[in-house]
């Protein structure tokens, strides 16, 4: 098997580069874990942010707004020039997804309509009712229909392969209906495997969305930025943490403590309150929560929307009712939800550069398992859905550039010997050394995540994350014996996938622990401030067999000079 | 505790289909892809379902749990009567246990030109189109192509061939698109013995799914779409 270009994700990056590499006229496939309708992007709910100046409130808004709001967000570490190709492209690609059929939502005047959003200073968040994810991604598989891309459904990529030239060639898969191994040339690899969520309990993400697609580049050699840059959603469903989206608070949905106070004004100006960053507002939720001010003394704050009335709730957030009534038999036109922190995005992923390319020649990402970095310490809601679309059209774009000279045929060679290595390696792998269940092994680290590496952390407690994951890690190397079976084998899923999830949390950790500043996420109750004669710069980890190496990038300032993010 | 009963068979093995019984702990608000989840961690791993999101959304979990389609992750564990009966979607082949072979149901879909084809070149910024001509859409953009309905359908049963109730809800979406100019080429398609004259009208697909949507409410308007399409002094049915 052999195509010019391979992509691995199916989700709005990996359709987006899909489309644009094939339409530019190279040979690509997408192979996929999920059919591409699973992939989590459909589970995004707010909307997309660009400066189309639709709404009312937003007629002088532009890219640059946008730009400024983005790096402000991220509490400077984005690399600027990276934001402003993003906000540039924005009102393009949306446009184009409108052209393709996506049914977003609209003002009278039949123009996209636009809600406001957390730390944006306009209404720039376009959106399909709260189901914008969903519309955006089947909009793209119709699209990729329309063009004829060619797909791996269900097939889950193990390991890339990278030549002696340094030169990628390819990946080994695993077709998951089959159970065989097969190998996939390719001149360029595309990486669309979006987030790490599930290295941690108390996540919004699919169960599909773990550090797998980030460990398997990492352990190729590529390295892994800003990992320890984990969003915490403000508002996940108690108990479930089930996203509640920021559209909610958009629409004028108010969080309440114990008491019954709107507490953001404590944290907060009053032009932003529930509608400040999120890194802000989930520390804010946390803080009341600590302080004994959660409802019932539990570690739950109200999400309150009944003051919005019926007829909206069922117009902007209908997806919203029916997850409460789904889920907790609440219904939220008359009753308030209850809603925690919940770990929501890893701003950071693969290295990659504002085309997506790495530094291995011919191996891109897009998306959420990549840092470009545009989100730099914090991620303002509304850019992911972007991200994928701006970053996965560039690096689709860029790839089909690449491979258009080079010759149309595989590296056997180089194919060979990775497929040899690969072999090797799972056979040392997964050999059976003991009888630990690695489903306790997953289910520790998920516990453990969320404590020693959460919202608040400080030295302390990274130390200790660090160190129980290394032992989670001692231990995975005397697991029980794989289930043996052909087809469908989930239990070797689950493991490899929790192989992925370990070197990754350790990134997480180690990349915290030597972070001795607080910036967006990264709270440091032991170094509470920005430190930017310091810190001002990405982190990198290379995988090593000692463990996670470290090094840092500059980055880029243009146009916005650091200064003290006050909303 | 609350007992599952599972469907179990692996083409592989040379052995018939079987359902094992699995005890999972009684937890306050426990679905039933919790409940798998519980099997496949600490009783048996060789067990295999499809599922993702968690939440109603991917579309991953259809199944078929105490004679009913639906999605095992917004099934509670404790409304349903036990023991807890799951089995895979119906007539399509069973890759193994839980997880069926969905080729023909993906066929199908495509077969309706599932993607918007554009009455004119697009303008530089966005299609116009007003709320009204946007609600048109709701009650058909919502599916996320879980196959409950597909699944429940005893059209399908009988003719794989048959487009479903999926691809025919996917066909209105695009007819009732302000900016989609394949109308006719559309209707031609499942207006063909394929088509929506195969649907029997038992509701099922509507009863199942797990959106709220109405497949045969689509179908009955494709039928009255394609009626007034020959005949068009009917234009008054078409509402």
């Amino acid at each position: 098997m052999f195509h010019d270009i391979v992509i691995i994700g199916g989700g709005l990056a990996g359709l987006r580069a899909a489309v644009e590499a094939g339409t530019m006229g190279a040979d690509v496939a997408v192979v996929s874990k999920l059919h591409p309708i699973r992939s989590h992007s459909g589970a995004a709910q707010g909307g997309i942010n660009a400066a189309l100046a639709n709404h009312p409130d937003s007629a002088d808004d532009t890219p640059e707004r946008h730009a400024y709001d983005t790096i402000k967000g991220s509490d400077f570490l984005a690399d600027q020039e990276a934001v402003i190709a993003m906000t540039s492209d924005a009102p393009g690609v949306i446009y184009e997804m409108e052209h393709w059929g996506c049914p977003f939502s609209r003002l009278e005047n039949g123009k996209i309509a636009q809600r406001p959003f957390g730390g944006a200073g306009y209404p720039r968040t376009c959106y399909g009712a709260d189901r914008t994810g969903q519309y955006l991604l089947h909009t793209l598989y119709e699209r990729t229909i329309a063009v004829g891309t060619r797909f791996y459904e269900e097939w889950m990529v193990l390991q890339l392969v990278v030549g002696d030239d340094k030169l990628c060639k390819g990946v080994v898969a695993l077709n998951l209906s089959s159970g065989e191994v097969e190998l996939i040339g390719a001149n360029a690899v595309i990486f669309a495997t979006g987030g790490a969520g599930r290295m941690y309990g108390n996540t919004t993400n699919a169960h599909a969305s773990t550090a797998l697609g980030m460990a398997i580049p990492y352990w190729a050699g590529v390295p892994l930025k800003d990992m320890e840059f984990i969003q915490f959603h403000p508002t996940g469903l108690y108990g479930s943490n089930i996203l509640m989206t920021e559209g909610c608070r958009g629409e004028g949905g108010y969080l309440i403590n114990k008491d019954g106070e709107r507490f953001m004004k404590r944290y907060v100006s009053e032009k932003f309150m529930e509608l400040a960053p999120r890194d802000i507002v989930a520390r804010s939720i946390q803080t009341e929560i600590n302080e004994g001010r959660g409802i019932d003394g539990k570690p739950y704050v109200y999400l309150d929307l009944r003051h919005l009335g019926k007829a909206r709730i069922m117009e902007r957030l209908p997806g919203i009712r029916e997850h409460c009534l789904d889920f907790v038999g609440i219904d939220p036109i008359d009753e308030p939800i209850p809603v925690n922190p919940s770990m929501h995005y890893t701003m950071g992923g693969i290295d990659v550069n504002i085309d997506g390319e790495s530094k291995t020649k011919g191996f891109y990402a897009a998306g959420e398992c990549c840092a470009v970095s545009v989100h730099g310490a914090n991620r303002l809601g509304g850019n992911s859905l972007l991200d994928t679309i701006v970053f996965g059209r560039r690096s689709g774009k860029a790839a089909a550039l690449y491979v258009k000279n080079l010759p149309h045929k595989p590296d056997e060679k180089a194919l060979a010997k990775g497929f040899e290595q690969f072999k090797a390696w799972q056979a040392d792998y997964f050999a059976s050394r003991g009888d630990e269940n690695p489903y306790h092994i997953k289910k520790e680290l998920n516990d453990l995540m969320p404590t020693y590496a959460g919202i608040f952390r400080d030295g302390e407690s990274l130390k200790v994350g660090l160190a129980k994951i290394r032992e989670l890690k001692a231990r995975f190397k005397k697991l029980r014996a794989i289930k043996e079976i052909r087809r469908f084998n989930m239990d070797r899923v689950w493991v490899m996938e929790l192989a992925g999830n370990l070197d990754v949390a350790e990134v997480v950790c180690l990349g915290a622990l030597a972070r001795t500043e607080s910036r967006g996420s990264h709270f440091r109750t032991d170094f509470k401030t920005r430190d930017d004669s310091n810190w001002l710069k990405h982190t990198l980890a290379s995988w090593s067999p000692e463990g996670p190496k470290l090094s840092y990038s500059e980055v880029q300032i243009t146009k916005y000079q650091p200064e003290e993010r006050k909303y | 505790m609350p007992q599952f009963s599972v469907f179990r068979y692996d083409p592989d093995a040379g052995t018939a289909p079987r359902f094992d019984t699995y005890a999972v702990p009684d937890i306050k608000g426990m679905t039933v892809l919790e409940g798998l989840f519980y099997i496949l961690e600490e009783l048996d791993p060789s067990l295999a379902f499809r599922c993702s999101c968690r939440e109603a959304v991917c579309g991953s979990c259809a199944m078929h749990i105490n004679g009913q389609y639906r999605l095992a992750c917004k099934t509670q564990v404790g409304a349903l009567k036990e023991p807890i009966v799951v089995r895979p979607l119906a007539h399509m082949p069973v890759i193994r246990d839980l997880v069926v072979d969905m080729t023909q149901f993906w066929a199908n879909y495509r077969q309706i030109k599932p993607y918007l084809i554009p009455k004119e070149t697009p303008p530089a910024k966005e299609n116009l189109q007003t709320p009204e001509q946007r609600k048109k859409l709701d009650p058909h953009v919502d599916c996320i192509l879980c196959a409950a309905c597909y699944g429940s359908c005893p059209v399908a049963s009988g003719d794989q061939n048959y487009l479903g109730p999926h691809a025919l809800l996917k066909a209105l979406r695009f007819v009732e698109d302000s900016r989609d100019g394949a109308t006719s080429e559309r209707l031609a398609i499942v207006a063909k013995d394929i088509g929506v004259f195969r649907c029997h009208t038992v509701f099922n697909c509507q009863k199942v799914c797990p959106r709220d949507l109405d497949p045969t409410g689509a179908i009955s308007k494709l039928k009255i779409k394609i009626l007034v399409e020959k005949m068009p002094f009917l234009k008054f049915l078409d509402r």
